[in-house]
């Protein structure tokens, strides 16, 4: 069902749901809340994500959104039962109330379970001083999402903070996984490393940090790829190149010492398989923590010599 | 030459709990690939592990079966059960990966012609796909080809003790065996050609996932270890029913019947997994020695023929549909002793449970499909409240849900409002499923990873099937002594008339899972 409550505040959406709750005759077994922070031209997009998000994870999703209206007031939307597991509650802030909205969205946090707030297009530079960023222990934003991916994801790295993930790295895991099992199979030490990618690609940016951090030397990065996101990785080992290309986004092909090429579906995956990801471990990660450091760094070299020349 | 001792993947780190472990480049070969098993779980777990990444470039799948049959016939086989059964959607991309290194091998298990060219078949694989030397037999066949298999392997070379990194490994389905002796006969044979850890016994009633869960739910809380002994559990009631019949399984089942298809090997992990001490690490090992300690310390009643029941299906109404009685189905003969519904009490002599029965039953042609594991605790010492009060009130109960719709329920006693003061039964639910947003893996798809990487199966080995079989072997030595037909009860019940009053006896009744 749904139900509108226009002009509204923290206790009425409560009771609201509260009442809406004993009519369906659920019983609650969520087991976080997750806010999303879209701005109104996305509301449409960001509320179908919200209803493909809830359908895979029961709980309970804030959608928060800014109005246009003078009044300083919040409308509220609850939508439970019909087609999601959890309960989507839409708020929409006008006037002055649309710089305190962590004040209608704290009390309706589900108590003592996590948050997770993501912001599935233009995010604030530092996720972790926003007011609703605050009130997460996950913080997921999407460079990717963002006009300027390359500029989006530096900044990211910049601003680090604790709990803070991109999706960006989540996209990264297929690649990882199997540039990691190649090592695996082929152990050898590695001299070298490139990566390719599309033009503006976060991606190919970020692995490249990871590759840096993890084998302590610099990497190739060029944005010659005629493709989709990454479109070429080669570990340089000792005992040959492990090579990973891929043009279409979906199959790769796969070349190691002493195997001839081999295919390897590799595809991008949606919204909903990254999200699922994100969400599979809520602790910090300490790997793209890492990774974030090494881009920052690279970040600050360049610009040193920028500023040198 | 650099050791694969010291060498360190600078790409791994612990802390790294996204990446996924991958399998090594590796054949599994498929014995039995035109059974049902294989079509309805293996196959598709093989793609939904491709699928989700978990298998390497360059894997390669060899059937083995008695047709006259090319590469592509098997891997049309293998396309349309992927299309039918796969868990994950179907991507062209995926489909491709595995082509690659799909083969068929026509033959028989006595013909060394065959097994010849599976050799020569699995030589191109290691070449082609890189799989180097790295194969694992999967024998999805009647227990009777088992020896002549695994001896074939042996003749041929294909059943090399590990060596020079690369690996064989064999998968072997239940039953194993029928009965204690033939247990070991059977183990005797597995390990004179393959090493004890290499050696994969599935039950696949029984997901890796579930034996996790049922691990945390116990060590991970404060919450219920307190309680998860004699001085709290009354009783324990461990359920698997089955609503269908036998099906065409018929040559199957006749003559093995519900105690040793089902209790031996499954209900009796519940069991152990449920009553065990906490291990000291959940290191296979591990887990296996207090798994062991706790079924060395379990055995049949004293008094079996008061402590056990069996029976046999009759034919009815089950589920809206009119079904046969078991003497009735096809291959089945009409003097058939066989049983289709089998309860035992196991008492486990131990400080824990000392005088707690823990009562195991399984059955086909029950209402409802239904896997669960009920502990009954005592009622309180004392009620301060008349006995009008709480005639509603039975006694606490934690639940653990197995199958389907994996989760854990609470019994207890609650206040119905607006009453002066009237106790009953509520209920508290939890449901892995929806508060959870991953779909659990099929068992088939951890145990094809297990093998593949080598972890050390939670699955039993030897020792634990021989002594499930030492609890039992007095049942069914019992049962086959008394030479009478199993009490029938009509399909689509709970069972037969002895199996109440067997828990009559101790003052209890089953619970309606």
């Amino acid at each position: 069902m749904i139900i509108s409550i226009p002009d509204t505040n923290a206790t009425g959406i409560h009771m609201a749901l509260v009442q809406a709750r004993h009519s369906i005759g659920v019983a609650s077994s969520m087991v976080f809340t997750m806010i999303v922070i879209a701005d109104l031209r996305h509301y449409d997009k960001a509320l179908e994500a919200c209803r493909d998000a809830g359908r895979e994870h029961p709980s309970r999703i804030i959608l928060v959104t800014d109005g246009q209206a003078k009044a300083d007031r919040v409308d509220a939307e609850i939508r439970l039962g019909e087609e999601v597991p959890g309960e989507i509650i839409s708020l929409r802030f006008h006037g002055e109330l649309a710089n305190h909205r962590d004040s209608v969205v704290l009390p309706l946090l589900l108590p003592d379970s996590p948050v997770v707030a993501w912001w599935p297009a233009g995010a604030p530079d530092k996720p972790g001083q926003d007011p609703l960023g605050k009130l997460a222990i996950r913080r997921i934003t999407d460079a990717m999402g963002s006009s300027h991916p390359l500029a989006a994801i530096e900044r990211r790295a910049r601003n680090y903070s604790p709990g803070d993930t991109d999706l960006t790295w989540t996209r990264l895991t297929p690649w990882r996984a199997l540039l990691a099992a190649s090592v695996d199979a082929y152990p050898s030490k590695v001299l070298g490393a490139k990566v390719e990618g599309a033009p503006d690609n976060a991606g190919s940016l970020l692995l490249a940090a990871w590759l840096e951090d993890r084998l302590g030397m610099p990497v190739t990065r060029s944005e010659a790829g005629r493709g989709i996101g990454i479109t070429d990785v080669t570990l340089h080992t000792e005992k040959g190149d492990i090579t990973i290309t891929r043009e279409d986004g979906k199959m790769a092909t796969f070349s190691a010492p002493g195997l001839n090429a081999r295919r390897v579906a590799l595809r991008r995956r949606d919204i909903n398989a990254l999200i699922t990801e994100e969400l599979r471990r809520l602790d910090v990660d300490d790997i793209f923590a890492s990774a974030m450091t090494t881009l920052a760094k690279g970040c600050e070299r360049r610009d040193a010599e920028k500023a040198s020349r | 030459m650099t050791s694969r001792k010291q060498f360190v993947n600078p790409l791994r780190d612990p802390q790294d709990r996204r990446l996924p472990r991958v399998a090594g480049p590796c054949a599994l070969v498929l014995f039995g690939v035109t059974g049902d098993l294989a079509r309805k779980k293996l196959m598709p777990a093989i793609y939904d592990l491709a699928n989700r990444g978990l298998l390497p470039p360059g894997f390669g799948l060899i059937g083995f079966a008695r047709r006259d049959w090319e590469h592509q016939d098997f891997a049309k086989i293998v396309h349309d059960s992927v299309k039918e059964r796969a868990r994950t959607p179907f991507r062209e991309e995926v489909w491709k990966q595995l082509l690659e290194g799909i083969r068929f091998v026509p033959g028989t298990f006595d013909s060394d012609e065959s097994f010849e060219t599976l050799k020569t078949t699995l030589t191109e694989l290691d070449e082609v796909q890189g799989t180097g030397g790295n194969h694992a037999f999967y024998l999805s066949i009647p227990p009777k080809a088992f020896d002549q298999v695994i001896s074939m392997l042996k003749k041929h070379g294909l059943a090399k003790r590990d060596q020079k990194g690369s690996w064989s490994r064999v998968v072997i389905e239940k039953p194993f065996g029928h009965d204690l002796a033939s247990a070991v006969e059977l183990e005797r044979r597995v390990s004179s050609v393959f090493h004890s850890q290499s050696v994969f016994r599935i039950d696949h009633y029984l997901g890796k996932e579930t034996v996790q869960n049922l691990l945390a739910l116990r060590f991970a809380n404060e919450l219920f270890e307190p309680i998860w002994n004699r001085n709290y559990v009354d009783h324990v009631q461990i359920t698997m029913a089955e609503d269908i019949g036998i099906g065409g399984r018929a040559g199957y089942y006749d003559g093995v019947g519900a105690a040793r298809d089902v209790i031996q090997n499954h209900l009796l992990q519940l069991l152990a997994l449920t009553a065990m001490e906490e291990p000291t690490s959940f290191e296979a090992d591990q887990l296996r020695a207090e798994k062991r300690k706790v079924l060395a310390a379990a055995k049949a009643p004293q008094d079996i023929a008061a402590h056990t029941a069996r029976g046999q299906y009759l034919a009815g109404w089950a589920g809206g549909k009119q079904v046969m009685g078991y003497l009735e189905e096809e291959g089945i003969s009409p003097q058939s002793q066989t049983e289709t519904y089998a309860a035992i009490r196991v008492d486990i002599d131990n400080r824990r449970w000392a005088g707690v029965p823990f009562y195991l039953r399984s059955a086909k042609r029950m209402p409802r499909r239904v896997t669960e594991i009920a502990l009954n605790l005592r009622r309180a010492p004392h009620l301060p409240f008349s006995h009008t009060d709480t005639e509603a009130l039975g006694s606490n109960a934690l639940v653990l849900r197995i199958q389907p719709d994996e989760g854990i329920t609470l019994r207890f006693g609650a206040k119905v409002p607006a009453t002066l003061m009237e106790i009953r039964d509520v209920t508290m639910d939890f449901a892995y499923g929806t508060s959870f947003a991953e779909s659990s893996p099929e068992a088939y798809e951890r145990l094809i990873l297990d093998v593949l990487l080598g972890d050390p199966p939670l699955f039993p080995q030897h020792e634990e099937v021989e002594l499930s079989w030492k609890i039992l072997d007095p049942i069914l030595d019992f049962w086959a002594d008394l030479d009478t037909q199993p009490e029938g009860y009509p399909s689509g019940s709970w069972g037969p008339s002895s199996g109440n009053t067997m828990l009559a006896r101790d003052g209890f009744v089953w619970r309606r899972p």
